[in-house]
């Protein structure tokens, strides 16, 4: 039921959308939810993120992946360990752009023996990868419908994306690419028994609406043809404030539109905030110098301390006895 | 209390049942969970519910508003701790921590998966804070906080040592040691915590070391220790106690002085202080570098112990300390000593006397380790030492958790152990260093009831070792933590039979070579060194 | 908010990116493209609609027909038999590139291939 269940929503929210298309609401699926997704994705992210900086960092906490900065003549590891905030922005780049901790993943298994064997798996880190590059690729090509003109980086990204020019209009690798990252991530959590077993119910929704987005959009490049030019001038009507609802375009837009609204409006409530979650986890952004440059807890506890002088109260005799000095 | 048999114990399947996790509930069966704490340290802590109860009952005589008091507590650690918060918010439940944690590898259990414990902390979370875990119960990950969970948090809670190792391997860092002490900081709040952490913080709290030993009683142990060091070395050192006006203060976790092999690695400084002619002083009052009280997760705990160290390197005026070998004590030392209690301006930037090394990375805190300053006399050759006085040994190296991913600290402890054996073989990579594994008994759960889980949370540990044995010969693990020392042994005859564990500086205490000592035939254990057996026409 | 330098820049960049096709027209709105339609034909190969969502799809299929398979015969949808051929049957209507195909190909960046080996229709006609 925890995978079923999110399955048959995003079907529900695509037949949602394809209903309002065929009783003429276009304007409310093409215009007002739009704009009510965009408005609360960003809102809702930055409201989010002010709220997780509201709590302090009390303690500098960095999870230390390498040698400490100490005696000079030992080789100091200075983005697995980094000492200066310029070493933590390159440990943070590594994270963000390559999964860096993802990466070092392992596998452990357990023979008879008993023997624990590890050994290096990339599987996670290839499929997550995948689906996030695929999907930045995605968002990219994207532009070209809601800019004009389109600047050449955005072209060029285009060429390359659809470098292999078979058929017309071209496939675009990225939309191959993120399905099949967001295919691999899904199977991996049905599959591996212990993954299915803590996957809850935020976990699926967000992998089917994900596949809804990108299987819309498929069937309207590849199969169910709309027509384009309406749609940048719905898309254009939006970002520059003069909305437009354009005839003829087909239902498969408005799904595939709804959809990602979903996902937008969804994201700043779910796992999703990941993506701005990670430049905030105090285990990676901060630099192991604790020892040299002193970290302040705004919220110091203050505490009663069993100070030296009670101390002596509690064993004056005895240490008088054993002639320990006192002061 | 005994551990069922190795081969029963790995009996386990790491596929999880097919009841959901939220279905499921805790049993507390013996050797899987550590007795309660008494009511005294409690109250010597001045912590919340002293009572006598049992984790069997049914009835844990929690007050009448323990749900209140932990979501009010909850709360407001959520608007003091930005780790928390994000933590909660942010895992995808990706799976990357899942065979990472040891206790899962050694006992199968799906919620001793790093993810499964800290989503009995979130789905609390979300069913109690969000709203759409308020509306949508399990539909949404939530699920409300009932006695049930409350029970399953103690159970879990107190079984994670707080090593990190699963932080390494999240792509967001999540850590569930932070997790785990905000549980334990709530259940705290009802009186839920255990005797081997509660006892051993109220100890160092009234009396200055973990035991509890009365300071003419400790001064009487550590004669015995320096007539020791006489008998194999020939050597009468003196070991100065709150001697005012010393360069250094040296604070090392009182289970040196207490539990062997830790001894031997208390020995093992003396005489290398003794060689130096360091100005130190140790102290009764804050005799303790460890710190149990951080393992209870109520922050104010780890400040009471841990203030005493400067409060102490004050009063007796030294120019810097210096830490001995210990592991969550370095965590605490490291990462949260300068920030709860400095900043410690009345000292001076730590600078060897003998190497005349400014040690610039302690800056601040001006504390340094005790690997960091012997690797610096090495390189110095400021120190004569003998391998051979090691002969027979063939060491590796076990990286404590909180020296290794909370300080960083890999080299320093090679350096000083690669120069003091005759043979040295690292475990294989993915188990040390910065993925190094956990003895299974950290974070105040190296008791004897929980024996059968230290076991199965050390068998990671063990395993690596094993196979350095098997493959070089390796029959001496060193490590450079005091539980380490006092769990290790239990845990190498569990597993790999015939492996010693030693301190570091015990190493260094068997090298070093003294002025005016006698041949040495015996090492620090009084056992006879291979080749220098005494011979018949000497002493 | 603590930190809130560091989040504040954070979020200004999130928000920079997040927004950026709003801000980055300066909320002009591009004309919708008009193809000029040739005069006085009223029908194409195929509906209207179907030739503006479909046309790049089926010149595909047409190519692949003609020149693959060699066979040059497309039945439409009404049962009509049609000649295939770019330059003597599209361009026999739609002869000017630039204000027809460009129109709304520059409009959505779309860049086909089709003149990698097809004369344009301007220089087609210089070459008869």
């Amino acid at each position: 039921m925890r995978i079923v269940m999110p399955f048959i929503i995003v079907v529900g929210l695509a037949l949602t959308a394809w209903a309002g298309w065929a009783i003429h609401l276009q304007g409310f699926f093409g215009v007002l939810v739009p704009y009510a997704a965009a408005l609360i994705f960003v809102a809702g992210f930055c409201k989010k993120v002010v709220d997780w900086a509201k709590s302090p960092v009390p303690f500098k906490i960095p999870t230390t992946a390498g040698q400490q900065k100490s005696l000079p003549w030992i080789k100091h590891s200075n983005i697995e360990s980094p000492f200066t905030t310029g070493q933590v922005i390159i440990r943070m780049f590594f994270e963000v752009f390559f999964f860096r901790s993802l990466f070092r993943n392992l596998k452990g298994e357990l023979r008879s023996g008993p023997s624990l064997i590890y050994g290096p798996t990339k599987w996670l880190w290839f499929s997550a990868i995948l689906f996030h590059y695929g999907f930045l690729l995605v968002i990219l090509h994207h532009l070209r419908l809601a800019i004009h003109p389109v600047p050449c980086c955005v072209d060029l990204i285009d060429k390359v994306d659809s470098m292999f020019q078979i058929g017309a209009p071209p496939i675009y690798l990225s939309g191959f690419i993120l399905l099949l990252g967001v295919t691999a991530l899904f199977l991996r959590r049905i599959l591996i028994p212990q993954v299915r077993y803590i996957s809850l119910v935020n976990d699926y929704f967000p992998l089917f609406l994900i596949m809804g987005i990108v299987i819309s959009g498929m069937l309207m490049r590849y199969v169910i043809r709309t027509d384009i030019v309406g749609v940048k001038a719905l898309i254009m009507g939006l970002v520059t404030f003069h909305p437009v609802v354009p005839d003829g375009i087909g239902a498969i837009f408005y799904i595939h539109l709804f959809l990602v609204c979903c996902l937008f409006a969804y994201f700043p409530f779910s796992k999703l905030m990941h993506m701005g979650g990670v430049f905030m986890s105090p285990t990676r952004n901060l630099p192991n110098n604790n020892r040299a440059e002193r970290h302040v807890n705004p919220w110091d506890p203050k505490v009663k301390l069993h100070t030296y002088e009670e101390w002596v109260e509690d064993y004056r005799d005895k240490l008088e006895e054993a002639q320990i000095p006192i002061d | 209390m005994a551990a069922p048999k190795p081969n029963e114990i790995i009996m386990i399947d790491h596929k999880p049942p097919k009841k959901w996790w939220m279905d499921t509930k805790p049993t507390f069966r013996q050797g899987t969970f550590s007795y309660p704490s008494k009511p005294k340290n409690i109250e010597i802590l001045d912590m919340w519910n002293p009572r006598e109860w049992n984790p069997v009952d049914e009835d844990w005589k929690l007050p009448d508003d323990w749900k209140e008091r932990i979501l009010e507590g909850f709360r407001d650690l959520l608007k003091k701790y930005r780790s928390l918060k994000v933590f909660m918010d942010i895992c995808v439940r990706c799976g990357a921590c899942a065979d990472k944690c040891h206790y899962f590898l050694g006992s199968g259990d799906p919620k001793n998966m790093p993810v499964l414990r800290a989503e009995l902390m979130r789905s609390v979370y979300r069913g109690e804070f969000t709203k759409a875990g308020q509306l949508l119960g399990r539909w949404a990950g939530g699920r409300e906080l009932t006695y049930d969970v409350l029970k399953e948090w103690f159970y879990y809670f107190y079984q994670c040592t707080q090593c990190r190792r699963c932080s390494l391997f999240c792509p967001y860092g999540i850590d569930t040691a932070e997790i785990d002490l905000a549980g334990r900081h709530l259940l705290n709040l009802v009186g839920c915590n255990i005797n081997w952490m509660m006892e051993p913080a109220a100890n160092c709290f009234m009396v200055g070391n973990h035991i509890g030993i009365q300071p003419h009683s400790l001064k009487d142990m550590i004669d015995f220790f320096v007539d020791d060091i006489e008998e194999v070395t020939g050597v009468k050192i003196e070991v100065p106690f709150m001697k005012k006006g010393a360069e250094i203060l040296f604070v090392t976790p009182s289970g040196d002085f207490f539990a062997d092999p830790g001894t031997y690695t208390f020995m093992g400084y003396l005489m290398l202080f003794h060689e130096l002619g360091l100005d130190y002083t140790m102290s009764y009052y804050a005799a303790e570098g460890g710190n149990f009280g951080f393992f209870t997760g109520t922050i104010e705990n780890a400040k009471k112990l841990n203030a005493k160290i400067y409060a102490e390197a004050k009063r007796l005026g030294v120019k810097w300390i210096l830490g001995g070998e210990c592991g969550h004590m370095w965590r605490v030392v490291h990462q949260y000593m300068d920030t709860l209690t400095g900043p410690a301006d009345f000292l001076e930037v730590p600078k060897s006397p003998i190497t005349g090394t400014v040690f610039e990375n302690a800056r601040s805190s001006k504390i340094v380790h005790i690997t960091e300053f012997t690797a610096d006399l090495i390189k110095h050759g400021a120190i004569n030492l003998d391998k051979n006085r090691n002969a027979g040994i063939t060491a590796t190296f076990h990286d404590s958790c909180n020296p290794a991913r909370g300080m960083g600290l890999f080299d320093e402890p090679r350096y000083v152990v690669k120069n003091v054996v005759p043979e040295f073989y690292d475990m294989p990579e993915d188990t040390i260093r910065e993925k190094t594994f956990c003895c299974g008994s950290g974070s105040g759960l190296n008791n004897d009831e929980f024996m059968e889980m230290r076991m199965r949370g050390g068998l990671p540990r063990a395993n690596a070792v094993k196979y350095v044995n098997e493959r070089y010969g390796v029959n001496t693990l060193s490590c450079i933590c005091a539980i380490d020392r006092a769990v290790l042994p239990p845990l190498m005859d569990y597993w790999v039979p015939g492996v010693t564990v030693t301190g570091v500086h015990e190493l260094v205490g068997n090298a070093l070579v003294m002025k005016g000592e006698k041949k040495r035939t015996v090492n620090l254990r009084q056992e006879p060194i291979p080749g220098m057996e005494e011979e018949e026409e000497d002493v | 908010m603590y930190d809130s330098g560091k989040v504040i820049i954070g979020l200004v960049i999130f928000v920079a990116i997040a927004t950026f096709p709003f801000w980055f027209g300066m909320g002009k709105a591009a004309p919708m493209p008009e193809p000029q339609l040739p005069k006085g034909k009223k029908e194409c190969v195929e509906s209207k609609e179907f030739m503006r969502s479909t046309h790049m799809q089926l010149l595909n299929e047409w190519r692949d027909q003609a020149l693959r398979d060699g066979d040059r015969t497309y039945v439409n949808h009404e049962g009509k038999k049609i000649w295939i051929s770019l330059q003597n049957t599209c361009m026999k209507c739609h002869d000017n590139k630039e204000v027809f195909c460009d129109k709304c190909h520059i409009y959505a960046n779309v860049k086909p291939y089709c003149w990698d080996c097809h004369f344009i229709p301007k220089e087609s006609k210089q070459w008869n």
